[in-house]
Formats: C-alpha cells, structure tokens, sequence
C-alpha cells in the first residue's frame, strides 16, 4: 500500500526512456492557433476565456507591466491545463514535482526583482522597511523583510506542489478506503464514495485556483516593481 | 504480382499484400518526414472533429480518452498488482 501510493509521482519511463517532456508539451495539443476571425467553438471559447482572464489581471499594472501579459497569460493557461489533466485516471501531473514549479517559480520572481533594481533602484530597495517604523527596530525590520522577499519564490513553488500532491493523495487514499469498504459495510462504502466526489470536485477547484494564486503572485510582485 | 504502376505512388489501400514490406521501406524516416507525418495526422484529425462549424464535445474528449489509454498502458506494470484475485 505504501509503495503503490507514491508511484504515481514518478518520473514516467517507457521502456526506458524518460517521456516526461512529451506529458508537459501535451496540454499545448489542446489549445489551437486560431487562423480566422471567427473560429470554431474550442478555438472560440479558449479565446474568450484568455480575454476575460487578461482584462482582470492586467488592469492593475502600469504600461511596463502589461508588457509581461503573454508571459502571465501563457503561465495560468499551462498551470491550469497541467493541473486539470492530472485529475484524468492514471495520468501523471508534472506540477508535482517540485523541480519544476521551482523552475517556474524562481526565474518569474528573480526576473520582477531585476525589473525593480534596474528601473527605480531607490524605490524598490525602500521596499525593505515599511512606513514609519521606530527607529530603533530598523536592523531587524531589514533583515525580516530582506528573508520574506527570499522565500516568496520557495513559497510559490512549495504552495503549487504541495497543494496538487496532498489532493493526489487525497484522492488515492479515499478511492482506496472507498473499495476495500464495500466487502465490509455498504452503507460505509456509500459515504466514503459520497465525500470522494466531494474531494473529487474540490480538486477541480484546487487546480484551477493553484494556477491563478501563482499568476496574481508574480503579477504581484511585478506591480511592486514596475 | 507485380503491378504497372510503380510501388512508390500508391496510397496504402492499393498496395498489395506482397508489396507492402517494399512500401514500408520506401517511406520517409528522416526527422523531417516524421515530423510532416505527425504534422499531418494532427491536421487530419483537427480538420475532422475539432474545426467544424458545429463542433461538440467527442473532438476534445476522443484525445482526453486516448491519453488515459496511454497513461493506463504506462503504468500497466504497477497495476496488475492491484487486481481483485486471489493469486496474483
């Protein structure tokens, strides 16, 4: 049991060849270019999505901002795809895996912080001491603020990973309780299978929100920066 | 058996039984050739299901459900082991 719990977070090999990069370019089979004015539906109902999206996100930002738009946009549409097949039977999620998310995380995040320094040097290092502090707590309000902005891109990939993996797991365990009951209690086995659709629709939520928290971040930390 | 028209221009329905290893043969196996087949099988089937006027659900959900059947054959290994029956 404790072993066939966790293989499904492995790196998928067949035949031995790792075949990872082939399940991460998948999700872009399911979004078409559109090549006319007015498309067919899936074309058409992706479009009006992404529109609605980027109008919510983009408003905030400044003119320097909205040029990270195809960056931010192509972000919750990968994060969002990759999260929503992982819910597929048997299919394995790469937003598991935290060197991934570790890879989006911190390049996003060192990139809005370059953005910063290179652009209003003062008024992004004065981010390291909010407003009207004592005088004499200053050292320590650096050094805090100085840890916080080092582990927000830590905490951006650990939020995504930990997130898609505990509702993995979730899923998994209760599936699992939900079979071995019915040979026991079927009355048991009933409300178990009624809280695993439960979870199972929390799940879809989860996906969806975990790829718009990451995107509001980094749009976030930009809009500090730009 | 041989046939008039040469092996190389026939479609797949009209090769011949006793051609077909020839024909397999002849095909293009560089990386370009690949490339243009799954090029054209993805158009193939975009044209057919996904871009009509009045497309439907089956365009998207027939991929969704090859890619579970892959992911099942992937992992088939494991799974054989979670079978309800007595001897494994």
């Amino acid at each position: 049991m404790n072993e066939n719990l966790f293989t499904s977070f492995i790196t998928p090999t067949m035949v031995g060849i790792p075949i990872v990069p082939l399940i991460i370019m998948f999700p872009s089979i399911l979004f078409p270019s559109p090549s006319r004015l007015v498309d067919n539906r899936l074309v058409s109902i992706q479009q009006w999505l992404v529109r609605l999206t980027s109008k919510q996100m983009l408003s905030i930002h400044s003119h320097k901002g909205q040029t990270w738009a195809l960056m931010l946009m192509s972000l919750i549409l990968f994060i969002g795809s990759t999260n929503l097949l992982g819910l597929l039977p048997h299919s394995f999620t790469p937003t598991t895996q935290l060197s991934m998310n570790l890879g989006m995380a911190i390049p996003l995040w060192a990139g809005t912080v370059a953005t910063g320094f290179r652009y209003k040097t003062k008024a992004s290092l004065a981010h390291f001491l909010p407003q009207g502090t004592p005088f004499p707590l200053i050292p320590m309000l650096v050094i805090i603020e100085t840890i916080s902005l080092f582990i927000q891109p830590v905490a951006l990939a650990v939020r995504l990973t930990a997130n898609i993996t505990a509702g993995h797991l979730l899923i998994h365990l209760i599936g699992g309780a939900t079979l071995t009951l019915t040979s026991i209690s079927t009355i048991t086995a009933f409300i178990t299978f009624t809280v695993l659709v439960l979870l199972t629709i929390l799940e879809f939520a989860v996906a969806l929100i975990q790829a718009y928290v990451f995107t509001l971040l980094v749009s976030l930390y930009l809009h500090d920066n730009t | 058996m041989a046939s008039v028209v040469p092996v190389k221009e026939k479609k797949l329905m009209d090769v011949k039984l006793g051609e077909l290893p020839s024909w397999i043969l002849m095909r293009d196996f560089t990386p370009k050739g690949i490339a243009g087949a799954f090029q054209r099988g993805y158009y193939r089937y975009y044209n057919k299901y996904v871009n009509v006027k009045r497309g439907g659900v089956a365009g998207i959900s027939m991929v969704l459900a090859a890619y579970v059947l892959f992911n099942y054959c992937r992992c088939y290994k494991e799974l054989k082991h979670e079978r309800l029956r007595k001897y494994h």
